[in-house]
């Protein structure tokens, strides 16, 4: 093989190792989903509301049998897939959960308390306890239904326990996001950010289902049923 | 060094006693070495003092280093006083002088090193018993225990989170570690889905939590304080944000502490499965069911299944 050849073929594969290298760190190593901002135009000591869903199916991923949460715009009200939530320190956020998922029991039954929220309670209504407003500190998953999936910040001890829709329930939702028509129930708590930091949080329930312990997937993608809280100042 | 430890004669010239000047610049180099690592750094070095394992372990890397220092530092000083006295010189080509064999030199090397190792061995032994395990895991049947009734402990791992289960107050879990000062702790380390490790940093405790295992590591606190709780094994997504702090408390606060969390988390206690050392899928109520009658049998295909039925509560 000529010298020039061979210059050309090893510029070739350098290149190549070099794209790779920046396809593996762009599209693998650096993605992560957009960046929910709850911050704009807050007015300090004003509480910020936020909205969030979890879906047993989604179809704005490449996985669409994953479950999920979705979380709303409050910019323009639209359902984002996304579980990066930027939020203002030291804040009550007012938190609305509607839950279309049916339930697992917990791997961990303390996962069923309620933490780290204001009073140390949520406020549940949907047909799971055929109550509405009820404000309740702790699930029991061994009933029939008692958690679909959990919102937990282990570093702000934040734990609550959303409670799922019947298996046996009609309508179910079977394309995330959820319209409101579907069965569903709906969380509602508060909890104070702390100061600002990133604050990972993830469910409890082994809800990646056919994975090793039910912690694959959707357990350990970050945008499906993990993220993190990134709080300003 | 084969003639380097006695005077001779070497082309007319007398030569000096090369072994004895090396001692002489080892000596004093090995002894300052020594009094610095055991009373200047060693105060300082991890895991601390905060409890038996602990403290042991900084005791045993003090002796390690005082072992070390003087065998590194006549390795040192020989190399460099081989390299500045016998260095090749301007206008020297000659060879040097034969290199013959030293019995004495040759004995005396293989003694003194195999006296080292052997001593360390049985150092090492005698530090491994004495310190109940050394703050290590034993698995699920210990050795070496100490003496009394320790505080038990439970630590339940999982992706991605450590929980604390105390039996001898009502068997509460809670996501806090606290622990009485002066008292005799046994860890009961578990794991509920792959495998992590307990580490407790400035208690010199670390013990693999394996699931359906139960990995017993003892220690005793001496001193209150905070303690870094991390897992040491990579576990998945989290495994770096996989921490906590627990805390090393007065005896009374720890009462207060205890009775004060059994009462708060009675209402959730009730719900745990009966305290167990191991926590297999069929000892949480429903789970295995519900995985495999829903065609998903979990790790390896066999984790859940009518194998733990039986068993369930």
């Amino acid at each position: 093989m000529s010298l020039p050849a061979r210059a050309a073929t090893l510029l070739v594969a350098f290149l190549a190792v070099v794209g790779l290298v920046v396809f593996v760190v762009v599209h693998i190593l650096l993605s992560e989903p957009p960046t929910v901002d709850f911050t704009a135009g807050h007015v300090a000591g004003q509480p910020v509301s936020m909205t969030i869903m979890t879906d047993p199916v989604n179809d704005a991923s490449d996985h669409p049998d994953w479950v999920s949460y979705f979380v709303k715009s409050p910019q323009t009200g639209k359902w984002i897939h996304s579980t990066i939530w930027q939020l203002p320190a030291h804040t009550r956020i007012n938190v609305t959960a509607y839950e279309f998922d049916t339930c697992d029991p917990l791997r961990n039954q303390l996962m069923g308390l309620v933490t780290g929220t204001i009073g140390g309670v949520m406020s549940v209504s949907g047909e799971a306890y055929g109550v509405n407003g009820k404000e309740i500190s702790v699930v029991n998953s061994d009933t029939t239904c008692g958690v679909a999936h959990t919102f937990t910040v282990p570093g702000l001890g934040l734990n609550v326990p959303f409670s799922g829709v019947l298996y046996t329930a009609k309508n179910q939702c079977t394309l995330g996001p959820c319209g409101m028509s579907f069965t569903h129930t709906t969380t509602t708590f508060s909890f104070i950010t702390p100061g600002p930091g990133e604050y990972r949080w993830q469910c409890f329930i082994p809800c990646g289902l056919a994975t090793v312990d039910g912690n694959g997937h959707a357990m350990s993608t970050i945008g499906f049923m993990t993220g993190y809280l990134d709080v300003v100042a | 060094m084969a003639a380097a430890s006695e005077a001779t004669t070497v082309g007319g010239n007398r030569e000096p006693s090369h072994g004895l000047r090396v001692f002489l610049i080892w000596l004093p180099l090995a002894l300052a070495a020594d009094l610095v690592i055991w009373f200047v750094w060693g105060p300082h070095l991890p895991p601390g003092t905060m409890s038996s394992s602990a403290a042991s372990q900084q005791f045993d890397i003090k002796v390690m280093a005082v072992m070390a220092a003087p065998v590194m530092l006549f390795v040192l000083v020989y190399s460099g006083y081989a390299m500045i006295t016998w260095r090749s010189r301007d206008g020297d080509d000659e060879d040097g002088p034969p290199l013959e064999g030293n019995a004495r030199v040759q004995f005396s090397w293989i003694a003194i090193t195999t006296a080292i190792v052997l001593s360390l061995f049985v150092f090492g032994t005698v530090e491994l018993i004495t310190s109940a395990g050394a703050g290590a895991g034993e698995g699920p049947s210990p050795i070496w225990k100490p003496g009394g009734k320790p505080l038990v402990v439970q630590v339940i791992a999982q992706q991605w989170l450590f929980t604390y289960r105390y039996p001898q107050y009502g068997g509460f879990e809670t996501p806090d570690l606290v622990l009485p000062v002066g008292q005799d702790i046994q860890f009961n380390v578990t794991s509920l889905d792959v495998i992590h490790s307990f580490w407790a940093y400035q208690l010199g405790v670390k013990s693999d939590a394996n699931p359906q295992v139960n990995n017993i590591a003892y220690t005793k606190t001496l001193h209150a304080g905070k303690v870094t709780v991390r897992c040491a094994e990579l576990c998945g997504l989290w495994h770096g944000a996989m921490f906590d702090y627990g805390r090393v408390v007065s005896v009374a606060a720890f009462q207060s502490w205890a009775h004060a969390t059994e009462a708060r988390m009675a209402k959730i206690t009730k719900l745990l499965p009966p305290y167990s050392t191991v926590y297999s899928p069929n000892e949480i109520k429903g789970l295995a069911r519900f995985y495999y009658d829903a065609g998903l049998p979990g790790a390896g295909g066999g984790y859940y299944g009518p194998q733990y039925y039986p068993n369930e509560p």
